[in-house]
């Protein structure tokens, strides 16, 4: 009896999330890492609490993307590099599937990790709890888009020895709107000011990259496995 | 050209690697229950030509057909009908015996454990199924993946040195494997350097550089 999308998709989820449990140092690293860089700000920095307050925005986006984009090199490339990568494409199940379902998992063990821990770090950057919603609301969009970002990228890279650097350079530059919307939405929210237009606009990058980038990802898999 | 409805058939498939010509116009034709043993020295394209065939590499020229149709038209339908073993294992390391069969061959079909568990029985490495792939041997990685070309039920077995890493009771078992797929009408491939000792239709493909 053959397998439909739905539930090859929540097999495939499954499987990602059974390796990645299976593994907790990978996942544990990119909390660790958003957690030390957002706390070495204040420290390094010396600052008066109003003007980390207003640096707080920033720190912690920067250091959201740089730690989402720590285990994005592997999305794909550990498959690749023990094989598992060509039985998945020749399962039958469209790619984009496979992609989906690959950064869908990646995005629940990295970003959705993120926003729950997210306001720990707000806390010591002395953000206000009103302002924790917003911020994490942000922070989930933000992360869900830089993963499907990252996807393309990670399909680009998988055949290449030292991908993580190159990815980072195609990456981080298309983050860039992510970075100024999200930012942005903490600062509204922490100010008291309307947060609207900055999270449409993050909800509307993270409607289209959800649409277009499966099919780009699966596009640059494909191409790199040839 | 004769083309036959049924079976797989390469037609006049030609691949370059860079300068390097590695395919000059390969064309096979393997009609159910038949086994098409590819041999040749090392560097000849045997691996490339397998891949062309899975649909894993498209080829600059030529088209492969599976029941009559081109695997371009029809990916989804033939990928569902082919099992491939690579020359390496393909098992996440992390994951066991098992989980490794379920996470794969469960993309194809609806399979049970206990399918899968009796499965691995038949390959002789029921004892491994929860034990994580990591700790394995080479030659139980082999049969662990010898054991998920069986559970795929699959009519086109493509196989690249299956008989690498194998004990001699394994290597036996292997041939008694294909020797039944053939048997019962299904397709198979295989790149192996040795002579294959089966008793069922084989024909041979010697590629030279």
């Amino acid at each position: 009896m053959t397998v439909g999308t739905w539930e090859a998709f929540r097999l495939l989820v499954h499987r990602e999330l059974c390796l990645s449990f299976r593994r907790p140092e990978q996942l544990v690293q990119p909390l660790v890492f958003f957690l030390i860089v957002t706390t070495l700000f204040p420290l390094g920095l010396n600052l008066q609490l109003s003007l980390l307050r207003d640096m707080s925005p920033g720190v912690l986006w920067v250091a959201a993307l740089l730690s989402s984009l720590l285990s994005l090199d592997s999305l794909f490339k550990s498959d690749a590099d023990d094989g598992t990568l060509e039985q998945l494409v020749l399962s039958g199940q469209g790619l984009t599937v496979i992609v989906v379902a690959k950064t869908c998992a990646h995005w629940l063990v990295t970003g959705a990790a993120l926003v729950i821990v997210s306001p720990i770090v707000a806390t010591a950057l002395g953000i206000p709890v009103d302002a924790f919603a917003t911020m994490m609301l942000s922070l989930a969009l933000g992360t869900l888009t830089l993963s499907w970002l990252g996807a393309i990228g990670a399909g680009l890279t998988i055949g290449l020895r030292r991908g993580n650097v190159l990815l980072s350079l195609i990456v981080l530059p298309l983050s860039t709107p992510l970075l100024i919307f999200g930012a942005a939405a903490t600062d509204r929210a922490i100010s008291g000011t309307s947060v609207m237009g900055a999270i449409y606009f993050l909800a509307a990058l993270c409607v289209f990259t959800c649409t277009l980038a499966p099919f780009a990802a699966a596009a640059a898999v494909r191409i790199t496995l040839e | 050209m004769n083309i036959a409805p049924d079976g797989l058939s390469v037609e006049s498939v030609h691949v370059w690697r860079g300068d390097r010509h590695v395919l000059k116009g390969v064309s096979i034709q393997v009609q159910p229950g038949e086994l098409l043993h590819v041999s040749g020295p090392n560097g000849t394209g045997k691996t490339t030509l397998l891949r062309v065939v899975s649909g894993l590499l498209r080829p600059e020229q030529g088209t492969v057909k599976w029941l009559g149709r081109s695997i371009e038209s029809s990916r989804a339908d033939y990928h569902a009908a082919l099992a491939y073993a690579s020359h390496e294992p393909a098992l996440k390391s992390d994951l066991t015996a098992l989980e490794n069969l379920r996470f794969s061959v469960g993309l194809k079909r609806r399979v049970t454990l206990d399918a899968l568990r009796s499965t691995l029985d038949r390959t002789g490495v029921a004892a491994c199924a929860d034990l994580p792939a990591r700790v394995l041997s080479a030659g139980q990685r082999r049969r662990v993946a010898m054991a998920r070309v069986l559970a795929m039920s699959a009519s086109l077995w493509l196989l690249d040195e299956p008989y690498s890493n194998l004990d001699a009771a394994g290597a036996e078992l292997m041939s008694e494997l294909l020797q039944r797929h053939v048997e019962v009408g299904g397709v198979a491939l295989v790149v192996a350097h040795h002579d294959l000792a089966l008793r069922c239709r084989v024909t041979r493909l010697e590629l030279n550089s």
